[in-house]
């Protein structure tokens, strides 16, 4: 017994207690919301993620090394919506970190005040496939809930810095600013080809579809987070074929090989299209994800001629 | 609602503007108007805000008060516009989140008391089937078809301070606590604690539940020398610390256990008095090589008392068993591509120091597996075994098995294995394992 107590002193000793920087610490799961926490933060906080956005957010890998960023955390976002299910809680329970536990003050759930699409209606069951029964995940692909979350984010980050709030609001306004005159672009470059049809492989652009008045017709997936099968592949190909549907937008994380045969049947085109800051090199910022994405279409569609 | 919101905040907005003049002083600069209006604006948002709040709060009342009546849309905030017509919903409570609830709507099913339920933990039920065909003289050789295991996992936040996780197995023949334990996870000094009964953090294998191994079985080793299915679990308290370095994921945790462990079949830890307890101490070491690949290093150490001599009184308890482990993982997944490749190479060596009358034993024991997947669904793995023997050290067992796993989908599993096992005393045994593994209920978190 009194080797056990022994042990008890020996690691309570080992333990020093962590210092709090100056600098708010955050984390965001995704570059996304890095991407709009550094936005609203600024110099005051240092910002680090844990997904890539070249990476599938449904599965990442719980690395230790991960833990260590959360140990340091003072601040957590999560997309939330059950996203990051597989692999976030067991992070968070290792993180040793109470400021950051879900429902602490340090864990901010971003998708709280956004528009959230597809919350699944009657019974769900999993025969749907891998359904998100709190709504589709991918909301921050429309920027009015790119405001709403850096409106989250700035009210959190006032409440660990009081002094800064001036700060953080005034960042705020500017990003509003800023993404409603950006808005205003995307939107008006995107009228023109608006209900343009299109069919996706994972259900990621519900919110962007909405926004810019894309048509989106079917999926890749027969169901969420399902493998394409081969009669889904067939009558996927039969109606884009019936309703001249030329577009197959593709995540960068999936395999190509079943789009660009559908492609090659339907005579459309395949486009990679990042749902993510940091999904290709050049989307660095929030910005740049919809001046990429919106190019990327609008190129396709020209060159297309898809309705 | 949006729309309007801007509509009275541009009015305010401009009612501050006309405003501004005729109140303020000539000193004050279009800066300071500014600041005010910027101040108004806050203001107006705060008030928004809380309004917003109380309306939903009071959707949410008269939601739950409408109880079994038809249902009726009671729109969640935010998720207006994917909801209509949707079943009835009930706003979470606040402070649900805290106690690892959902958040945002619910879907209420039969009536207003309902709303207790979104405390019930997270449940899943995970079933284990498993087959074997071809000869193993083995007495704990797997039957022609079995249920192997039902695995029932309740998990769910206690307080702000801790959350408590249970696996309840079910054998063909008998019930067991697998694990059941409390997490304090906010303790001071970074020292994560758990109370309860668990599987000791002895290697990797021992660590793990048998719906997440890459094998239908576990190794030769794990039978001989570590308490064989059951493993290194036991009643105890374990705590875990992180160890501050520049350099790389460290980990240190210390086990104290009752001193019982081990599976009929496969003894290791016998407690006959209170200060018979048993230690484990392992540390793992664990460094990114890349952002696609990663190296985890442990090592691990285990003391208790035997189960030599239990009948006689004399000497009995006088018999320590003591066991040295060294576990490695390389892992590979190239992150653009990771729902499609993957390799896992691992392998651990156990060192067995077991007294009994007969002297003490020394033996030892390794596997070494790979695992590659090979396409979404698809996985291939190899397993080379070998171990002595825990009471007899000159006895040793080998063996190898080739696995092929498919995976209909995140909650399903169908594996196969050839395995031969070249048995010290005994004929070898070739066999042809497979397994269904099927999981039902919340979404646990994947395997690392």
């Amino acid at each position: 017994m009194k080797r056990i107590i022994l042990l008890f002193i020996a690691l309570a000793l080992a333990a020093a207690p962590a210092r709090a920087q100056s600098k708010l610490t955050v984390v965001a799961t995704t570059e996304d919301l890095a991407a709009i926490a550094r936005e609203v933060g600024g110099d005051r906080i240092s910002v680090d993620s844990i997904a890539k956005g070249y990476q599938d957010p449904h599965f990442v890998e719980a690395k230790p090394s991960f833990i260590l960023k959360l140990t340091r955390a003072d601040l957590l976002i999560v997309v939330g919506r059950e996203l990051e299910i597989g692999w976030l809680p067991p992070l968070i329970q290792q993180s040793r970190n109470g400021k950051i536990q879900v429902g602490a003050e340090g864990y901010l759930d971003a998708s709280l005040h956004a528009e959230i699409l597809e919350v699944p209606q009657g019974e769900i069951t999993r025969a749907m496939g891998d359904v998100h029964p709190l709504g589709n995940p991918h909301y921050w692909l429309d920027p009015e809930n790119g405001k709403r979350i850096a409106k989250d984010i700035a009210d959190k980050l006032s409440q660990f810095r009081p002094n800064d709030r001036p700060t953080f609001e005034q960042r705020l306004a500017d990003f509003t600013t800023r993404i409603d005159a950006a808005e205003r672009r995307w939107t008006a470059d995107m009228a023109p080809y608006k209900g343009v049809k299109v069919v996706t492989y994972h259900r990621s652009f519900p919110n962007f579809a909405k926004r810019f008045g894309l048509d989106i017709e079917g999926y890749v997936e027969p169901r969420p987070g399902i493998p394409p099968t081969p009669q889904h592949t067939l009558d996927l190909i039969n109606e884009m074929k019936r309703q001249n549907i030329k577009l197959v937008l593709v995540e960068p994380y999936f395999d190509l090989k079943t789009p660009n045969a559908i492609a090659r049947e339907t005579g459309g085109q395949v486009l990679v299209m990042p749902p993510s800051v940091g999904g290709v090199k050049e989307v660095s910022d929030y910005f740049k994800l919809f001046d990429y994405d919106i190019k990327l279409l609008i190129d396709a569609i020209k060159k297309t001629g898809a309705k | 609602m949006v729309r309007a919101a801007r509509y009275v905040s541009a009015a305010v907005a401009a009612g501050a503007l006309l405003l501004g003049p005729s109140t303020a002083s000539a000193q004050e600069t279009p800066q300071a108007l500014r600041q005010e209006i910027d101040q108004l604006r806050r203001d107006f948002e705060a008030l928004k805000q809380q309004y917003g709040d109380r309306l939903t709060a009071l959707e949410a009342k008269l939601a739950a008060a409408e109880g079994a009546a038809p249902a009726t849309p009671a729109p969640a905030p935010g998720a207006a516009a994917g909801a209509q017509g949707a079943p009835q919903t009930v706003q979470v409570p606040a402070g649900a989140a805290g106690a690892g609830g959902p958040s945002g709507a619910l879907p209420v099913y039969g009536g207003a008391v309902t709303g207790s339920k979104i405390f019930n933990p997270d449940i899943a039920v995970i079933g284990d089937f498993l087959g074997a065909v071809g000869s193993n003289s083995a007495p704990d050789a797997p039957r022609s078809l079995e249920l192997h295991e039902s695995e029932a996992a309740f998990q769910a936040v206690v307080d702000p301070y801790a959350r408590a996780d249970f696996f309840i197995s079910f054998g063909e023949h008998d019930v067991t606590v697998e694990e059941g334990y409390l997490t304090l996870t906010s303790l001071p000094g970074g020292l994560l604690t758990k109370v309860g009964k668990m599987r000791a953090a002895f290697g990797k294998v021992n660590t793990l539940h048998n719906h997440v191994l890459p094998w239908t079985d576990r190794p030769l080793v794990t039978h001989n020398l570590v308490g064989g299915e059951d493993g290194i679990s036991d009643a105890g308290i374990s705590v875990a610390r992180l160890i501050p370095n520049k350099w790389i994921f460290l980990e240190a945790t210390g086990q104290v256990f009752r001193g019982d462990s081990g599976d009929a079949a496969s003894p290791l830890f016998t407690a006959v008095s209170r200060d018979e307890v048993s230690y484990v101490g392992h540390l793992r070491g664990y460094q990114d090589i890349s952002e696609s690949s990663n190296i985890d290093l442990g090592v691990s150490f285990a003391r208790g008392h035997n189960d030599a001599e239990l009948g006689n009184d004399d000497v009995r308890g006088n018999f320590i068993t003591q066991l040295y482990g060294v576990d490695a993982t390389f892992r590979w997944r190239p992150l653009q591509r990771s729902i499609y490749r993957s390799f896992v190479g691992r392998t651990e060596w156990i060192w067995s120091r077991r007294d009994q009358l007969s002297g003490l034993q020394k033996s030892t024991g390794y596997y070494v597996s790979g695992d590659y997947q090979f396409g979404r669904r698809w996985f291939v793995g190899a397993r080379l075994d070998a171990s002595d023997r825990a009471t007899d050290a000159s006895l040793r067992d080998t063996g190898g098995s080739l696995v092929l796993t498919y995976w209909p989908s995140e909650f399903s599993q169908v594996r196969g294995q050839y395995r031969r096992t070249n048995y010290a005393l005994g004929d070898p045994a070739n066999e042809f394992l497979f397994q269904f593994q099927f999981s039902i209920g919340a979404h646990g978190a994947h395997p690392f």
